[in-house]
């Protein structure tokens, strides 16, 4: 891909980084929060993080 | 848009992004796979850029995102300061970092561009000066509304930042007209018809599209973090308050 395959690869290398990284810690972060509230008991219905056992 | 309206209530938002969130979440992966191909495989080397016009398909979409998501912004500082909608500042609270993202990958793939197009990585034009501006404006958006004890004040202090900061906008864009810049003029989206041939301009709105449906899923996905976020801190608030 030319002398510029470089630049190209960084360039999307860094924004899989950058957006991939966010989607991760935009999922861990509303498993967490749902994992408090369910342990709680506030959690709404149907919202519970898979392996979460909701005692209601 | 009365429709609209029934999403205003964040229990029924929470109801509503949760049923979309799986379907959007796989269609954006489609969407995305099927872009990448196309820009790589599809797309032909620009005639003057070469092979380096691939980066446009994640420069110019990036770009468009970020303007849009601060667009998003002030309008939800508008409707929290003016009607006070409940929603509208944990949507705010959410959109940021998303928006923040979108300019900073806007900012890089410019800069790993500019180094073979330009021979520089960076130069303080006008374009790009607006541009790291608007970045800055999304970090000073995430800063100011974590900034207090109480959560009301910091979104506040944010919308008013995000009303402010709009006025940037119609600088980034209409910046390469009101100055001499190196960075190119406008080339999709013109008055006439775009200066890109329809071999190059089929991937990059395609890429524009998939990226709109990553915005738009991280949004809906943060902000029902942030209503559940809210819950909890309102749950151990009364806690706090109740009488041992």
């Amino acid at each position: 891909m030319s002398n510029h395959a470089a630049f190209i690869l960084a360039s999307y290398l860094a924004a899989f980084v950058i957006l991939g990284g966010l989607v991760i810690a935009s999922l861990s972060a509303r498993n967490r929060v749902r994992r408090e509230l369910d342990q709680r008991g506030l959690a709404p219905r149907g919202s519970a993080p898979r392996g979460v056992d909701r005692k209601r | 848009m009365a429709d609209l309206h029934f999403l205003a209530n964040p229990a029924r938002f929470r109801r509503f992004s949760q049923r979309v969130l799986p379907g959007l979440g796989f269609a954006t992966v489609l969407m995305l796979c099927v872009g990448l191909y196309m820009a790589f495989f599809v797309a032909p080397a620009d005639y003057q850029q070469g092979q380096t016009v691939r980066i446009m398909f994640l420069h110019v979409p990036s770009a468009w995102l970020s303007m849009m998501g601060y667009a998003l912004l002030a309008g939800l500082g508008a409707s929290l300061l003016v009607w006070r909608h409940p929603l509208a500042a944990l949507m705010a609270r959410a959109a940021a970092p998303v928006g923040a993202s979108f300019a900073a990958v806007c900012l890089l793939t410019g800069s790993l561009w500019g180094r073979p197009m330009w021979g520089t990585y960076w130069v303080w034009d006008a374009r790009l000066t607006s541009m790291l501006l608007l970045f800055f404006l999304y970090l000073g958006h995430i800063a100011l509304s974590r900034a207090y004890d109480e959560p009301e004040r910091g979104d506040r202090a944010a919308a008013i930042l995000a009303l402010i900061g709009v006025i940037n906008l119609p600088i980034i864009k209409f910046s390469v007209d009101w100055w001499n810049t190196l960075h190119q003029p406008a080339s999709v989206t013109r008055l006439d018809a775009p200066a890109i041939h329809n071999s190059i301009l089929v991937p990059l709105l395609w890429m524009a599209v998939s990226l709109l449906f990553l915005f738009v899923f991280l949004v809906l996905l943060r902000t029902e973090t942030e209503i559940d976020r809210r819950r909890l801190e309102n749950a151990a608030a009364q806690e706090e308050g109740a009488p041992a």
